[in-house]
């Protein structure tokens, strides 16, 4: 049994959510340029060079990319061979403390939904934890800012509804969002399960690289339909017409219930930041 | 083409703005989010003073991080406008007449708009690294206790928006795409 203190997860973590809001993700980076390569639209292309070079400086002057960043998403897959000397969720929180501290990072949490008085820290994280082989302890930190956040949806459609009421519930959900998202957006979606399980589908599906299409060739499939679907709406970036509207569809599945078919729609803004390490 | 517009903003100035321009606004603004602006309002509705002048004045929905030392902000980009839309009325009545943030407003904004004359700017989410560069100064008025969202005041120089809604209800979120849309028929 391999063991660790977890201290060790407060100094990567803090680690992590000072890059992860400063340094965009390579793939993501990727999409915006080419984006912008095939974009016929005039404002669009203008909007996507300031997009561009607003990461440049990010990246330059390791500064956030986005002054909202976030509250702070962290998943830890643990390998069951690992101990942790310690308290994992005080550990976790520790390093959302001292990273958005050291990192002058804007704390974005409030202690209780209703009354709503910032805790100052930007504590507690929003914590995932996932059970692994192994005797390593993989951590992805990713900011989710709310601007996106809050135009997801999700929806326990009936099984009659099929794969074209799937279809019609996320492009609902990105026309009806429009241009509150600050589109080009990344859309996670997430099939199956139970109703929460579908939401946690959909946040994990944008911790994917965009580079790496579901590994069912079916989903994959509509993954880039659905792609191909939001880029004909003309919404584009910022909402001010042009073709584009989203980088990237990722879609995880899983199995569910006879009875039902929940969707869960998961929307990110251009700023799609997340940083993984393994331990 | 860029109009360079010189703060603030009177009402006729505002009724000039056309929906569609891109804009570099130069002067001061102010920045507050939904936790000021509720305040804001109950301050008119008791027929208080408010900490600052709305006479003219351009409210930029903001939460910027932390400044680092040496910096005179973090970054500053908008926050989504619709959360502001239960409150912008009652402001834009006492004589706020530009108002600077992201993504749709209601349709009691827009007729305050029209009403009053006033325009509503989009700068660009997701932009704060590069928007803060056109941030000069940066004190806190009230609300401190707010944090992030605490009244500021700003001087800006050259700060690049558009013009989404103007003083006739013009929307360049419904225009724009319809333009684009009708452009690759």
């Amino acid at each position: 049994m391999r063991e660790i203190n977890a201290s060790v997860l407060t100094e990567k973590i803090a680690q992590l959510a000072i890059e992860a809001n400063c340094l965009l993700p390579h793939d993501i980076k990727d999409r915006i340029e080419s984006a912008r390569e095939t974009e016929p639209w005039g404002t669009a292309c203008g909007i996507l060079d300031k997009i561009i070079e607003n990461y440049g400086i990010a990246e330059k002057n390791m500064c956030p990319i986005c002054q909202d960043t976030g509250v702070c998403c962290v998943f830890l897959k643990i390998g069951q061979d690992v101990h942790i000397n310690g308290n994992i969720e005080e550990a976790v929180n520790e390093g959302v403390r001292r990273g958005y501290g050291e990192g002058y990072l804007r704390k974005s949490v409030v202690k209780d939904p209703l009354r709503r008085v910032n805790t100052g820290d930007n504590t507690p994280a929003m914590l995932y934890t996932e059970i692994a082989p192994g005797d390593k302890i993989e951590l992805t930190v990713a900011p989710k800012g709310f601007g996106s956040e809050n135009m997801s949806r999700l929806a326990m459609l009936k099984p009659s509804d099929g794969i074209e009421g799937v279809k019609a519930f996320i492009l609902k959900t990105v026309e009806e969002a429009g241009p509150n998202p600050c589109p080009p957006i990344v859309v996670g979606v997430g099939i199956g399960g139970t109703f929460d399980k579908a939401a946690y589908l959909a946040k994990k599906a944008l911790m994917r690289s965009t580079d790496e299409p579901n590994n069912d060739e079916f989903y994959a499939g509509l993954e880039r339909e659905m792609l191909e679907k939001i880029n004909k709406l003309g919404i584009g970036p910022q909402g001010f017409g042009g073709k584009t509207t989203a980088l990237a569809v990722n879609i995880e599945w899983m199995p569910t219930h006879i009875a039902g078919l929940p969707v869960a729609v998961n929307i990110n803004c251009h700023v799609t930041r997340h940083r993984t390490a393994v331990i | 083409m860029e109009r360079k517009i010189k703060l603030p903003i009177t009402r006729e100035m505002a009724r000039t703005i056309k929906s569609g321009e891109s804009c570099l606004l130069s002067g001061v603004i102010y920045t507050a989010r939904d936790a000021a602006h509720k305040r804001l309002v109950e301050l008119v509705e008791k027929g208080e003073k408010l900490p600052f002048d709305i006479e003219n004045a351009t409210i930029y929905y903001v939460g910027p991080t932390p400044a680092k030392p040496g910096q005179v902000i973090g970054s500053a980009g908008p926050t989504t406008s619709y959360r502001m839309d239960a409150y912008s009325p009652t402001l834009i009545k006492e004589g706020e007449t530009g108002m600077i943030g992201k993504g749709k407003r209601s349709a009691e904004v827009v007729a305050a708009m029209k009403e009053y004359g006033a325009v509503y700017f989009a700068a660009i989410g997701g932009a704060g690294a590069l928007l803060s560069s056109c941030i000069k100064s940066a004190e806190i008025v009230c609300y401190e206790d707010l944090g992030a969202e605490a009244v500021r005041r700003l001087v800006v120089e050259d700060l690049p928006v558009v013009a989404v809604i103007d003083s006739e209800g013009n929307n360049l979120y419904e225009n724009g795409r319809n333009e684009y849309l009708g452009s690759i028929e």
